[in-house]
């Protein structure tokens, strides 16, 4: 435990170093982007839409009653979408899809001596490979996760126009009302999707980086890589919440 | 010119090389061979860098590589170029951005000078019109050429070659063997072959080291290795029963 910790704390400290060619960091940088984020957006899109929709239609049959206004449904979407569904439950779907990802294409490579021959070449082969990726993530999830938040209102609205389980009207204004702590709650969002952006990157970086053996290790890599993701996400999500929202 | 004193390196307490010396000479393929498991590779890795050796020094030329800092190894690594047993091309990049890489790296060149340069390695290996493909696109014999390309790209004054014949068939590694060979006089750099394959040690040993159980236990070239008395270089050499009746 002490031992990984060092290890991954060493790994951290490699990523500063200077770049050995900024040109050739950068261009690392907008790939991991694209990797990372853009090629996310389709599942994330689709995943919110339908946790929007799901929202929509559960709220609006448990609060079905003449005392309570229909905006209270776009309210409570607003609150969970920007709150906790965006954030939190889209960074544990890309801890699955990122995390395993980052960890089998280290491991494979560690495993294919690629590793090794970034080293031979005098090349700081944790701060050319790891650290593009981390700072890619810190950079698109935040988008990813406004992305997400406009696809699940949207989600939203669509099954409040198509099945008219509450007039669009309504939905909107519930999502528009008490619009004075939407800052609060977008800053604490980001915030959190920008801790979660790390412990993803870092953490399944940290798996495929100091793999050993071979290809079944590349999967248990790429195991522990989301498991240990989600768990540290879930730890800083009740972290986070306590010291910004109490 | 690369010279190694009293390298020894233990695993959890299991000795793999015990006080190993030797000197590679500068414009001759040096190889080092033993039985798998022997600690061949163990001893290139520390050679390199990849591993710190328990005990012992390392010489790339008169610079002393076990004692420099992080960043002076780095420099003398850039003038290092490893083929590695299984090519290890960077499965991202194409035949010719895998050429290109440490010269985008490390060099000031412009691009049109890079692709003159990788074009001229990659000539150089016999790998014509392959440039846009990928490694997983290419045979395991080009991939082996490609790796050759990029190891030579940055005119290293060391050349490192781990068992460049693996998995390849017999025509193609002595090509490979031969392209080394030819390498290393074009070059006159010193190279290191890890290899077991009797083959390349009968056509480009020049200079040999024979290691067993992590001790060296002979040194000599190509000529000297077939009159050889030590049991075990012997057993080696000779594996097969036709060619034992043969000597005999």
């Amino acid at each position: 435990m002490i031992k990984n910790l060092g290890k991954y704390m060493f790994m951290l400290y490699h990523i500063f170093f200077k770049p050995e060619k900024f040109s050739v960091y950068w261009r690392r940088f907008l790939d991991e982007v694209i990797q990372l984020g853009v090629k996310s957006l389709f599942i994330v899109s689709l995943m919110s839409a339908f946790m929007g929709a799901v929202l929509v239609i559960q709220t609006a049959t448990a609060i079905e009653s003449a005392w309570i206004p229909d905006y209270t449904v776009g309210f409570t979407i607003k609150q969970s979408m920007l709150l906790e569904f965006c954030p939190t439950i889209i960074s544990l779907i890309l801890a699955g899809k990122v995390g395993s990802n980052i960890a089998s294409e280290l491991g494979t490579m560690r495993v294919t001596e690629q590793i090794d021959a970034l080293e031979v070449m005098g090349v700081n082969s944790i701060g050319y490979l790891v650290g593009p990726k981390i700072l890619a993530a810190l950079f698109i999830f935040p988008i990813v996760i406004m992305y997400s938040m406009f696809f699940g209102f949207f989600g939203g609205g669509l099954v409040c126009y198509s099945t008219e389980i509450i007039p669009v009207e309504q939905y909107i204004l519930g999502i528009r009302s008490f619009s004075e702590d939407n800052f609060v709650f977008i800053r604490y969002a980001l915030t959190k999707t920008i801790v979660f952006a790390f412990i993803i990157t870092s953490i399944s970086s940290f798996y495929g980086y100091y793999l050993k053996g071979g290809a079944l290790e590349v999967g248990k890599a790429s195991t522990n890589a989301v498991v240990y993701s989600s768990i540290f996400i879930l730890f800083a999500n009740y972290i986070l919440t306590q010291l910004m929202l109490i | 010119m690369i010279r190694f004193n009293n390298i020894s390196k233990s695993f959890s307490g299991i000795e793999i090389l015990k006080d190993i010396s030797f000197v590679f000479e500068k414009g001759k393929t040096n190889l080092i061979i033993g039985k798998s498991g022997s600690g061949k590779s163990v001893l290139t890795k520390c050679i390199v860098g990849l591993l710190e050796p328990d005990i012992g020094d390392v010489y790339y030329d008169d610079i002393k590589f076990s004692n420099l800092k992080s960043k002076d190894k780095k420099s003398v690594r850039k003038q290092i170029g490893m083929l590695f047993q299984g090519s290890a091309l960077f499965d991202s990049l194409t035949v010719e951005e895998n050429v290109a890489f440490p010269l985008r790296m490390f060099t000031k060149m412009s691009e049109e000078e890079v692709i003159e340069r990788v074009n001229f390695c990659l000539n150089r290996v016999n790998i014509l019109n392959k440039n846009s493909l990928y490694p997983s696109e290419i045979s395991g014999g080009m991939q082996k050429r490609v790796a050759i390309a990029r190891a030579i790209s940055m005119k290293p004054k060391y050349l490192f070659c781990d068992e460049p014949n693996s998995g390849l068939d017999p025509v193609t590694a002595i090509v490979i063997d031969e392209l080394i060979q030819e390498l290393t006089k074009e070059y006159q750099m010193t190279t290191i072959v890890i290899t077991h394959d009797m083959n390349s040690v009968l056509e480009i040993g020049e200079n040999i080291l024979f290691i067993d159980g992590g001790v060296k236990k002979w040194e000599g070239n190509k000529e000297e290795i077939l009159d050889v008395k030590v049991k075990e270089l012997y057993d080696f050499v000779y594996v097969s029963k036709f060619l034992q009746k043969i000597n005999n």
